[in-house]
């Protein structure tokens, strides 16, 4: 983005106070298009038509499509009654005042086109209802204003009807994406876990040289020979984790974490070059071919590797891919009847859930007493949690609703003394995104990444006021990255910012079990 | 006239019944292929019984959302049932005791749909928010139902119809035998507007009825780990 150097908006004094409207405050953030190079490798078209009827009716022909097989998509179209109960929902919204951040009018923007080419009212009496035609601005303005949300569900929550505009931005990108009309950030990054394995380009060499080099580090710090194994035929754990844990801060700090509890538990893991990205981008963009494809890396993986368990790592939407869909997709899970699930649910040991997040798995430890820790360790930390999107709204931890929520937290106060909660509202399932969710995660958009987590920005900084945090605890390798890159803007350290399994790390006891 | 307005409720009838149907049907037969509800949700077929049920009488979600569209929209629906439920006097011989029950709160609850909607009507107009977000449909649907209220409030209030007459038009009409309706202008006006209504509702955002019971994000329950939810077209991948 050229222009200016970003800047966070100011922390609103009463919040939360409804902002006024400032239209067309985000109509510039249009986020870097892919070139056709990406387009192509993921079976897009790389660019769009020559002509624009070519490409006007492609995009309704896709429109038909998804209306034929996606229940949600049909039933959202229709049943919006603009009653207003989303319109201050969004922390796009929140923190930029551009009224096509509110969720109902982000659906509009497709609602519209919708009503004029599939509803008679809007065929006979368009200006009536709010219908328009598809033109290449409307085009334009979708693509700008679906990669203006981070598909994180808070909107869902208040609907009285359920709509999530998670599914009509993931229906909008998924209709860009087939006329040749795709977001850079998101498709290169699909692109290269095709290609190596992970959605950071680190090659099988690099993966095992890091993961070396992290065994000298945790052996120096703390005389132990913690493993970080890659590749482990016969492990009785697969780990699928985001590749930021491998080298970028503060995630690495709870892939030594992760390791420690294995090692403390004695439980042989291991992680796998095939699938070393629990990372799944194939649901941003809502192409299910995608999704599945990359999904079906981990199943590969599991079955050339013979594991028992599939464990995943802190990552919000990868822990709703893996958790939500990949029964779906992959048959990692239970309860299936079909051979090609079977194949794979046969091998599994169902003793433990399939899959299951890595703090399922620290805590039900904990409760068996298999860890212990030195919770003075964490003293220097006055900790609060951010729920991560994806996780509260769009997945579940442990037996009963809800459990996404506590479990965490149960893990922080066992291992920590100072533990404070942010405003109600703004947790649990009204969690705010970070800001960075959903394929935003990218530099040209970094204007609104800032804007976006003004809301939990708000929240952070009461508790810093009154209890003087320091310590942001959370389980999402975006919200991390996120975090530690807009934290400043605000004022705030970036060392703040840190796992739940860096907790863990810090207080674990190891060697004498 | 009394053949116009027979004619005119044979139709409106077919298409509500046919319309919505036919929406039904559809959304029915639209494969939901992933599990999204909105989470925490219960992990049983119960316990979404009990989540819709809670949405459908209180406007669970509504109410976490904003308290004035809560209580103004739940007020307009309450009262628009009672309203409903009263009616069915004019469709029924003898008249069911539970709807004899309800005649006076039904009576008055006229009254407050008619509170419920001009609040919800004025919000569009001074909330900055619902006024951008409004479309001239929303306005004239406020105004539709607004005026069915006012018309029908006025035959019971001020200008009394002859009321046994028009029960006797509407018996004739479910056993398709026309008797003559009063010449009576609210009466008209009412039942044009009602007939406007059923007209409109499956091709208007009144589908938001039958809409929020295929809602994925309420509807599904979250057991994704126990069972596989496959979709037949996702189905069709792993044959390939």
């Amino acid at each position: 983005m050229a222009g200016p150097d970003p800047k966070a908006p100011a922390l609103r004094e009463y919040f939360p106070a409804i902002p006024a409207l400032q239209p067309g405050a985000m109509a510039g953030a249009k986020s870097y298009v892919a070139n056709d190079k990406i387009q192509e490798s993921l079976g897009f078209p790389g660019q769009l038509a020559e002509s624009w009827q070519d490409t006007h009716d492609a995009v309704i022909a896709k429109m038909g499509d998804l209306l034929g097989k996606q229940r949600a998509f049909k039933v959202y179209m229709d049943a919006c009654v603009h009653c207003g109960a989303c319109t201050d929902k969004c922390h796009y919204f929140i923190g930029t005042n551009d009224p096509k951040n509110m969720p109902v009018a982000r659906q509009d923007l497709m609602r519209s086109v919708y009503r004029r080419y599939f509803t008679l009212p809007g065929k006979l009496f368009p200006k009536l209802v709010g219908a328009r035609d598809l033109t290449s601005e409307v085009l334009d303005e979708w693509y700008t204003y679906y990669n203006q949300c981070s598909e994180c569900r808070r909107c869902s929550v208040f609907c009285p009807y359920g709509i999530d505009t998670a599914e009509i931005t993931m229906a909008g990108r998924e209709m860009l994406d087939s006329v040749g009309y795709g977001q850079k950030y998101s498709n290169e990054i699909i692109a290269k876990v095709h290609k190596i394995g992970n959605n950071l380009g680190l090659p099988g060499p690099a993966l095992t040289n890091t993961l070396e080099g992290l065994e000298e580090d945790v052996k120096e710090d703390t005389g132990i020979d913690v493993r970080y194994p890659l590749d482990v035929q016969g492990a009785e754990v697969l780990f699928v984790t985001p590749s930021a844990d491998f080298f970028a801060e503060p995630h690495i700090e709870s892939l030594i974490g992760y390791g420690k509890v294995f090692h403390a538990a004695g439980i042989s893991w291991t992680l796998s070059t095939k699938a070393s990205e629990a990372g799944n981008f194939g649901m941003f963009i809502g192409n299910y071919d995608q999704l599945r494809k990359i999904a079906l890396r981990v199943r590969e993986a599991a079955l050339e590797l013979g594991v028992k368990r599939i464990v995943v790592g802190e990552c919000g939407h990868a822990w709703r891919v893996a958790y939500s869909f990949w029964n779906t997709l992959t048959g990692i899970g239970a309860g299936a009847d079909d051979p090609f699930a079977i194949q794979l649910q046969s091998q599994l040991d169902h003793r433990y859930k399939q899959p299951m997040h890595i703090c399922e798995l620290t805590w039900d430890l904990i409760g068996q007493g298999a860890i212990s820790f030195d919770k003075e360790a964490n003293d220097h930390r006055i900790i609060t949690f951010h729920d991560s999107c994806n996780v509260a709204r769009g997945s579940r931890m442990g037996d009963s609703p809800g459990g996404q929520f506590e479990i965490p937290r149960n893990i922080i106060r066992a291992v920590a003394n100072h533990y404070v909660e942010m405003a109600p509202g703004t947790t649990h399932e009204q969690t705010f995104c970070c800001g960075g969710g959903g394929g935003l995660l990218t530099d040209d958009l970094l204007d609104l990444r800032i804007k976006g987590a003004l809301p939990r920005m708000e929240t952070l900084q009461q508790v810093v006021d009154s209890h003087g945090v320091n310590f942001m605890a959370t389980i999402c390798a975006i919200c991390k990255a996120q975090f530690t890159k807009v934290v400043p803007y605000y004022g705030f350290k970036m060392s703040m910012i840190g796992g739940v399994h860096q907790l863990v790390s810090t207080a674990i006891r190891l060697g004498d079990k | 006239m009394s053949l116009v307005f027979a004619a005119l409720f044979y139709l409106a009838s077919a298409v509500l019944v046919i319309g919505v149907a036919r929406k039904i049907v559809d959304y029915w037969r639209t494969p939901a292929p992933l599990l999204i509800p909105t989470t925490p949700a219960p992990t049983t077929q119960g316990g979404v019984v009990l989540r819709m049920f809670r949405e459908l009488a209180f406007f669970e979600s509504l109410f976490k959302a904003n308290l004035w569209i809560w209580a103004l929209g739940w007020l307009f629906h309450v009262s628009l049932a009672l309203v409903v439920l009263r009616h069915l006097r004019y469709f029924t011989e003898p008249v069911w005791d539970w709807v004899a029950f309800i005649q006076p709160f039904g009576m008055y609850a006229g009254f407050a749909m008619a509170a419920g909607l001009a609040g919800l009507w004025a919000r569009r107009f001074l909330v900055e928010r619902i006024r951008y977000i409004s479309t001239f449909s929303d306005h004239l649907m406020l105004a539709l139902l607004l005026g069915i209220a006012a018309s029908g409030l006025m035959m019971k209030f001020v200008a009394h119809t002859d009321i046994v007459a028009v029960k006797t038009f509407f018996l004739g009409l479910m056993l398709f035998d026309i008797q003559p309706l009063p010449g009576d202008g609210p009466l008209y006006a009412h039942l044009s507007l009602v007939a406007l209504l059923m007209l409109a509702f499956p091709f208007s955002k009144l589908l938001h009825a039958p809409g929020v019971f295929f809602s994925p994000s309420r509807n599904q329950a979250d057991n994704p780990r126990e069972r596989r939810h496959l979709s037949a077209w996702a189905a069709k991948l792993e044959a390939k």
